[in-house]
């Protein structure tokens, strides 16, 4: 790369020097279907993940009636239950979280945080949205094959997953695999957009220190999804073959119900690396973008700078790289060699110190802050308590010796929907109500956030936090009903019976959310450019919602932090990243 | 102002239930005391860091909520309390991280004097082995799985001969004595788990995997599977007595070893 | 695993090199002002099609490292088995070669602009690359014919594996091959300079992307020959 003087005035960016030929649809199928316009795109994914998740919550009612009230529901037997628990895990992991992350805010976010008329490869950030709704079609077809959906948990473990006891052996599995290889196919489409975008098409003055905590966030996060999704394909394509063309990667020799399979040589550990090598970067790629944006509602919220913004960067960076060397914390008790422990065990409590520095930055930033109560702002520190606990509760069994016992209860269910269930949907909450007012030009009505809010934060820190108590007692995940166990007392069965009503009432808030969402597109107060006073350059566009090619006529020029909120002197309490400094005296 | 009063709520709630639940882990049965005492050290640290920042957060939501004219600071680091957070971080997180790993340690190293244990795990049934008067189990491969050879033991190993073969009844274990389990499956993934003994380890296919514990309190305890290994996995029940070792070796006499549940004329043929 | 790690830290150390061009210990509040006062290299002036292939390559480089992984770890077991190679490999490599050179043949062509040269390129390094994929389909059928083509042999399903996966990604690449070569036979001396910057482009995004190809290619043949085992067995023992 060519060495950059400074000094001097930078070169442009490509987006600026190349004469870009911003795509231009023609009719209303280019405009709205097929769009190449990364703001139609995120609404797309959003929309879809969004339905999906609808779906997915379903399911886990479903679930919960089943854990509460055993055979009230009649048709929920075993094999339902567990086609039930895969699905949903699936979905709300890979379709929903991730999708709305990187596909719905990253593709929203990044050309207008960024001062860019779009993305760099509109056609195959295109493409890359409809390869996602084919993977969700194609995921919704499994709940129509025959023999159901796959059972074989989230995890989809060899050997039982492919075998003829588990639910949706038949075709279950196949569906789901096609459509896990789809989604990674398309994923790599956008991620590939996203990175070269936060490269190559920022604008002027916008350095990578520049770049509000969001971007950095979406950023971290799309490149280890690139690195981190192969892994589920190569898994996936090989239980494919395992199970279409009888190959044996994971399959070692098998008798099953008393008959000897043809299988031969294979090793079920070996998916099970490949599974977490990607598995637990997931987790920090549903984080880190989490991380950035509350790190951005906070700071807007409360008027103040987000603390230690260098430090917030670093943090980022090494959670980022570390996640990589800690996947086998997954895998304590799985029977793999046991000093691996040591190690995996001490990279993954080292991976806690740039965390709870995340965590401490955003609970500085509110001291001595001057705190609005917006939805965005509740929802934030919503956030805060659960991924608090829920990390909390990681060093538990990231310390190995402490998994064994714990690891495959319900205390594993209660720590990572705590951690990446319910503090990941709350920042999704809070980013919408906190985005939605650009997106659309209307503010979303505040009553009925506030009420959405107070529901989902109290309700679902009622069902899990209890639930880890469960899970002390020895009650493994993934059983369709308790039965009797002698160590059980029946109290039990009361707690489970508050947990699921509690969900349920949860989970009808989020209709709130919906009604809220379908609502105030007519009848919502009109917003105006930039209704939070918010610094960062997306709320600085010349016309809300932006139009096409973002900017007007000129790409904006950046000569300030993102976080220039409350500076001493200044006449208002933000200013603006595009705002000039005043002229001064050389 | 209701959110820093539901803050605080929030920590003072949870404290009170992580005291007055009656949901709490089953009496050990086990030498992994360690086990238990590691979790309470982390309980009080994780405890603390979760009661300190909540209620700290709930304070600042308190204080410096938005009135008429307020304006907040400007302060974008301040790099001495940033560095003495993450150092008094990693004094916690390396408090909890040492007992462990020294518990691991203890874990995986199995003592010489252990006794010896297999447990087989098939869709959906525990079978138990045990090694015979020569103290050694025989050979197996899956290959040798049959209706009379339900565990695949090699046929012609002389050690697997008086090797005792447990089907549908609870495996005995002598008090205080160290065991080693260890663990084979036939089909899926399985895991042998019993809650009072604080140890598990999933069994795999094709790999003999292990752990081992010292029985400490005698009486009968459940065993659950701790894997999932399709529709019945909730229904993999098995027990463990826990007794001394007269009325152990008294149970063990009723057993049959692999050479009597042969066929008698295949039996015969290899006497 | 340990080859995926080790991608992983090439791929960490090429970021952090990258990252510490960046300006990430500035304040960024101290800088307020124009764009150039601000520390921190702006957007390279490479072309983003560059950076985007060199983003794809990364991640690709990825699922090979995965399979390489899979693969070592597999042949670590104790009933593994090895295939005889067939010859024909020696034959496709050599094709494979051919074909990375022909490519940077063309580059140096488009370099100087010489439409003859290119278009002579892209044919060759095309007919060499059906012809390297033709030879896979050979060794593949050979192995077939000899029995190999079974089940309970993890060898030789990875062998079609990987062998399938790098065909396909070197069929992905001849569909961006032949859409360049099309350009190149429509364009003439008379063209505009515009026209032909963009084809000298997509000439250099093909020659990485075979550079890339052989290089794969390159690492799993000494994997599949065998070469590599002792490297494997030190990792092993690193391992245990």
């Amino acid at each position: 790369m060519a060495d950059v003087t400074h000094g001097t005035l930078p070169p442009l960016s490509a987006s600026e020097t190349d004469d870009v030929e911003l795509y231009h649809p023609h009719s209303w199928i280019t405009r709205y279907v097929f769009s190449q316009d990364a703001k139609i795109i995120a609404i797309q994914y959003s929309l879809t993940a969004l339905a999906i998740g609808l779906v997915a919550l379903v399911l886990s009612w479903l679930m919960r009636m089943q854990l509460a009230f055993p055979g009230l529901i009649s048709f929920i037997d075993a094999d339902h239950y567990y086609q039930l628990i895969t699905m949903h895990g699936m979905i709300m992991v890979i379709y929903l979280l991730t999708a709305l992350f990187l596909g719905g805010f990253g593709n929203y976010l990044i050309p207008l945080m960024l001062g860019a008329r779009d993305m760099v490869f509109p056609y195959v950030n295109m493409l890359s949205f409809w390869i996602y709704f084919l993977a969700v079609l194609v995921l919704v077809v499994g709940f129509f094959v025959p023999g159901g959906p796959t059972g074989a948990g989230w995890t989809l473990y060899p050997p039982q997953a492919i075998l003829a006891n588990t639910p949706g052996q038949q075709w279950g599995i196949i569906v789901m695999l096609v459509s896990l290889m789809l989604f990674i196919i398309g994923f790599t489409m956008g991620g590939l957009n996203y990175v070269v975008t936060v490269l190559q098409g920022r604008c002027r003055g916008m350095t990578l220190m520049r770049m509000p905590l969001t971007i950095w966030g979406i950023f971290t996060a799309t490149i280890m999804a690139l690195l981190a999704f192969p892994a589920l394909f190569v898994g996936a394509v090989m239980m494919l073959l395992d199970r279409l063309i009888g190959t044996s990667f994971f399959m070692p020799a098998i008798v099953a119900m008393g008959e000897q399979l043809a299988y031969k040589g294979g090793s079920p550990i070996l998916f099970q690396h490949l599974f977490w090598f990607f598995g637990h970067p997931e987790v920090y790629i549903v984080a880190l973008p989490a991380f950035g944006i509350v790190s951005d509602l906070i700071s807007t919220h409360a008027r103040k700078n987000i603390f230690g913004y260098r430090m917030m960067v670093w943090a980022l960076v090494a959670i980022g790289a570390l996640s990589f060397v800690v996947w086998a914390h997954h895998m304590y008790v799985s029977g793999m060699h046991p000093s691996f422990g040591f190690f995996f065990a001490t990279t993954t409590l080292i991976i806690a110190i740039p965390t709870a520095i995340k965590v401490y930055n955003w609970v500085l930033t509110l001291w001595r802050g001057d705190i609005h109560f917006t939805p965005p702002m509740l929802f934030a520190l919503g956030f805060i308590v659960t991924f608090v606990n829920g990390g909390l509760t990681g060093l538990f069994l990231g310390n190995v010796v402490v998994d064994v016992p714990l690891s495959d209860t319900m205390f594993v269910v209660a720590h990572f929907h705590m951690v990446m269930g319910v503090a990941p949907i709350l920042v999704i909450f809070g980013a919408i109500y906190h985005w939605y007012p650009k997106i659309t030009g209307r503010m979303l009505n505040d009553a009925m956030a506030k009420l959405h809010f107070w529901v989902t934060f109290l309700g679902a820190y009622l069902i899990f936090f209890p639930m880890h108590y469960i899970g002390l007692m020895g009650v493994p995940r993934r059983y369709h009903e308790m039965g009797e166990m002698a160590f059980v007392p029946p109290s039990t069965v009361t707690l489970n019976a508050f947990i699921t009503i509690v969900a349920l009432i949860v989970g009808a808030a989020q209709l709130v959310f919906v009604f809220n969402l379908a609502w105030s597109l007519r009848k919502g107060r009109p917003a105006g450019g930039n209704p939070w006073r918010a610094t960062t350059l997306e709320w600085q566009t010349p016309q809300t919602p932006p139009a096409h090619g973002n900017w007007g006529q000129s790409l904006p020029v950046v000569y300030r932090w993102a976080y220039d909120y409350s500076v001493p002197g200044a006449a208002q309490d933000f200013l603006p990243q595009n705002q000039p400094p005043d002229p001064q005296p050389a | 102002m209701g959110i820093a009063v539901a803050l605080a709520l929030v920590v003072v709630g949870s404290v009170v239930f992580h005291f007055l639940s009656p949901w709490w882990w089953t009496p050990i049965a086990s030498n992994w005391r360690y086990i238990d005492d590691t979790i309470i050290v982390t309980f009080w640290i994780t405890g603390a860091v979760f009661a300190a920042v909540v209620l700290f957060m709930a304070y600042c939501v308190f204080r410096f909520r938005h009135r008429e004219g307020s304006r907040a600071a400007y302060e974008p680091e301040n790099k001495r309390l940033e560095w003495w957070l993450a150092i008094g971080t990693g004094v916690g997180v390396a408090a909890m991280l040492a007992p462990g790993l020294v518990v691991w340690g203890q874990f995986v190293t199995v003592p010489a004097d252990a006794a010896t244990v297999e447990v087989v795990g098939q869709q959906w049934q525990w079978s138990y082995r045990l090694p015979g008067a020569d103290g050694k189990l025989g050979a197996t491969d899956i290959a040798h799985v049959s209706a009379e050879n339900p565990l695949g033991l090699a046929p012609n190993d002389p050690h697997g001969q008086d090797d005792v073969i447990i089907q549908g009844d609870q495996l005995h274990l002598e008090l205080g004595k160290p065991v080693k389990m260890l663990l084979r499956s036939l089909d899926v993934l399985h895991d042998f788990y019993v809650p009072e003994f604080r140890a598990k380890m999933d069994m795999i296919p094709g790999v003999v995997t292990y752990y081992w514990f010292t029985p400490t309190r005698a009486g009968t305890f459940e065993a659950l599977c701790a894997e999932l290994c399709s529709t019945g996995h909730s229904f993999m029940r098995g027990g463990v007595v826990v007794e001394s070792e007269s009325k152990r070796q008294a149970w063990l006499q009723q057993q049959k070893t692999f050479a009597q549940l042969q066929p008698p004329a295949r039996a015969q043929a290899r006497n | 695993m340990i080859v995926i790690v080790v991608f992983m830290v090439v791929l960490a150390a090429f970021a952090g090199w990258w990252l510490s061009r960046q300006g990430l210990m500035a304040k960024p509040w101290l800088e307020t002002g124009v764009a150039g006062e601000a520390t921190g290299a702006p957007p390279s002036p490479r072309p983003i099609e560059k950076i985007g292939l060199g983003a794809f390559l990364a991640v690709a480089g990825s699922l090979f490292a995965l399979l390489v992984s899979a693969y070592s770890m597999r042949m670590g077991l104790p009933d593994w088995r090895s295939l005889p190679m067939p010859t024909v490999l020696w034959f496709s490599t050599g094709l494979l070669i051919l074909s990375s050179i022909a490519l940077q043949a063309t580059v140096i062509a488009a370099r100087r602009d010489e439409l003859d040269g290119i278009r002579s390129g892209l044919l060759a390094a095309g007919v060499t690359s059906l012809a390297f994929l033709a030879g896979q389909l050979l060794a593949w059928r050979e192995l077939a014919a000899a029995g190999y083509f079974s089940a309970g042999n993890p060898a030789a399903a990875f062998f079609y594996l990987v062998t399938a996966i790098h065909g396909l990604h070197m069929l992905g690449g001849l569909a961006v091959l032949y859409r360049t070569a099309t350009r190149a036979f429509d364009l003439s001396a008379a063209s505009a300079p515009q026209a032909l910057g963009r084809l000298r482009l997509s000439v250099e995004l093909c020659a990485t992307y075979w550079h890339f190809l052989l290089f794969v290619w390159l690492v799993l043949f000494s994997l599949l020959m065998r070469w590599t085992d002792d490297l494997i067995e030190i990792c092993r023992g690193l391992l245990s």
